[in-house]
């Protein structure tokens, strides 16, 4: 426990980070993903294999890398390959244990839009697309997510279905990757500033951890449907000194991504 | 071989560079030419198709001075930092309608893929194939947006899969780290699909940061990703990648793609940042000096990490 005090960015990026403890290789996204897995390396998964779309296999950035094509996940990495080999032999050839994205808006079975809000062809937002979203998340075996929650990003439909996760359900989810001969098994887990979700057996979120801090009522008012609760839900342990620190002092110290 | 393939910047986008092409000037995040963008904004090149796989500030910058008509691409925005305004709003609904009747330029045709996508493209091109099969697109609305995404089912009878077109630039742009006169090029670090840009594209020029002896490329040839056999023009253009990097010689400018967020969310900012560092600028060389030596100077390497030497062996 800490004394100190914490944002809600600083305890989202903590609680995705513990996530992935026993993982041991990570695609990691652009934005937020970046932040949690680096520190998930320094902290719980230290024996961890990043995996960069830019191409790189087994990076060991000395700094927080601001883009995910930084050329310190270069230096010191296990394989630089070309993007054609690191799509085709890694991610396809199924090697990838964890696809860890962020998303714009996801839907209350994980899948996830990172295209348009509004109509594709006269959009009211034009977002970034795809990047390699769509493919890790068919190829991967998990997707963990990472996302601010808001009115706006936890919808009922989403505007544009860029990277699937549960489709309509479990029972179709498993039907279709079966089917189709998917590798990947689909999101396991959202973190987001308000607490952790997981994936029941109808394959619909379900809130298993509240963070501390945040109430049930901020939960209910930033989900667009009627959101499931675990049974017993936990408390997200605070972040420690140390894994404060890490951040603040070592990764992120202009606080690019905590503010 | 002779110098022939030697060329000033401008010589090359000159003579290169034509209006309607299809333009690939890729690098991921790493070893983007700038230096050519900016040179085919100062040309008035009109009504270019851009392909790249995440258009960064080099396409916006180009788009927001009216060279494109159309994109294609995957992954749309400024890196770590934001979005790119200049392609944005040519490309939402708020903005102009198709035609530009009210003066503002006509809206961006927009062809978009996932990186996967983009790279299986150019290699289907590169390879003279009429697509490439690949794991992805499956239950999502990319096929829908761009028709050109087609699901095929595998001919050994074992399930569907997605293809995609081959994709072969009229012209792609690649810089490296270095080259020999022929064009022999090697580049170290993140290779993005240079590559397979290169080896698709109809024409080729290599921008470098070092022109070096046939000698030095020969005693390395791993590292040697394009032949000078498909290479048209060699730009040697130092910084040419700024404010993107190259591996070894100097980092990417941060400072500078944080300021660009504010520079492309406003459209007059961003017309008065292209007359002050493209159109009224003189090529490359003034440009690095109007940055001024401090600010290059802070984007070399904080030391070095060479890499071991091998022995290739001498067989004779």
């Amino acid at each position: 426990m800490t004394d100190v005090p914490f944002t809600r960015n600083e305890m989202m990026i903590v609680a995705a980070a513990r996530e992935l403890a026993g993982q041991r290789v990570c695609f990691v996204g652009v934005g937020l993903p970046n932040i949690a897995v680096n520190l998930a390396k320094r902290t719980v998964a230290p024996d961890m294999e990043l995996v960069y779309e830019a191409g790189v296999f087994g990076a060991r950035p000395a700094r927080l890398p601001l883009s995910i094509g930084d050329p310190t996940i270069v230096t010191g990495a296990t394989s630089v390959v070309s993007m054609h080999e690191l799509f085709s032999f890694y991610l396809q050839g199924g090697l990838i244990d964890v696809g860890f994205l962020g998303a714009a808006q996801i839907d209350r079975f994980g899948n996830i839009n990172t295209t348009v809000i509004g109509d594709y062809d006269a959009p009211t937002t034009r977002l970034p697309g795809s990047g390699g979203a769509c493919e890790i998340a068919i190829n991967a075996r998990q997707v963990f997510v990472i996302m601010r929650q808001s009115a706006r990003s936890f919808v009922e439909r989403i505007d544009f279905r860029t990277s699937p996760g549960n489709l309509g359900g479990a029972e179709q989810a498993e039907r279709i990757r079966g089917e189709g001969g998917w590798l990947g098994r689909g999101p396991s887990v959202v973190v987001t500033d308000l607490g952790i979700w997981h994936f029941d057996d109808d394959g619909e979120m379900r809130l298993d951890s509240l963070h501390p801090g945040a109430s049930l009522e901020d939960v209910r008012s930033s989900v667009h449907w009627a959101p499931k609760l675990a049974a017993s839900l936990a408390t997200t342990p605070p972040p420690t000194d140390e894994e404060l620190r890490l951040i603040r002092e070592e990764l992120d110290p202009g606080g690019a991504y905590t503010r | 071989m002779s110098d022939s393939k030697v060329a000033s910047m401008h010589d090359a986008v000159a003579e290169l560079v034509r209006d309607g092409d299809t333009v690939a000037i890729e690098g991921f995040t790493h070893l983007i030419s700038f230096a050519a963008g900016h040179e085919i904004i100062r040309q008035g090149r009109r009504d270019l198709t851009l392909a790249r796989m995440t258009p960064d500030l080099v396409y916006d910058q180009m788009v927001a001075a009216g060279v494109a008509r159309k994109l294609i691409f995957s992954w749309l925005g400024n890196p770590g930092v934001g979005g790119l305004g200049g392609i944005r709003r040519r490309i939402e609904a708020a903005t102009s309608a198709p035609g530009g009747g009210d003066g503002r330029l006509p809206r961006l045709e927009v062809e978009e893929y996932s990186h996967f996508g983009m790279v299986a493209r150019y290699t289907a091109g590169a390879a003279n194939l009429p697509f490439m099969p690949l794991r992805s697109y499956f239950e999502t609305d990319l096929p829908t947006a761009n028709p050109q995404i087609r699901e095929i089912d595998s001919p050994y009878g074992d399930g569907k899969v997605y293809a995609v077109p081959p994709l072969k630039p009229d012209v792609s742009i690649v810089h490296a780290q270095r080259a020999d006169r022929d064009g022999n090029t090697q580049i170290w670090g993140l290779l993005g699909c240079q590559k397979e840009a290169a080896f698709a594209a109809d024409r080729v020029v290599v921008v470098v940061e070092e022109l070096v002896d046939e000698a030095v490329i020969r005693a390395d040839p791993n590292r040697t990703i394009i032949p000078g056999l498909i290479v048209d023009a060699v730009v040697v253009e130092p910084y040419g990648a700024h404010p993107s990097y190259v591996q070894g010689a100097y980092d990417r400018d941060n400072r500078f793609y944080l300021e660009w967020d504010a520079i492309t969310k406003d459209e007059a900012a961003l017309q008065a940042w292209l007359r002050e560092w493209v159109l009224d600028v003189d090529g490359r060389a003034a440009y690095i000096d109007k940055l001024g030596p401090d600010r290059v100077a802070a984007l070399r390497p904080s030391g070095t990490a060479p890499s071991g030497v091998v022995d290739y062996g001498a067989y004779r």
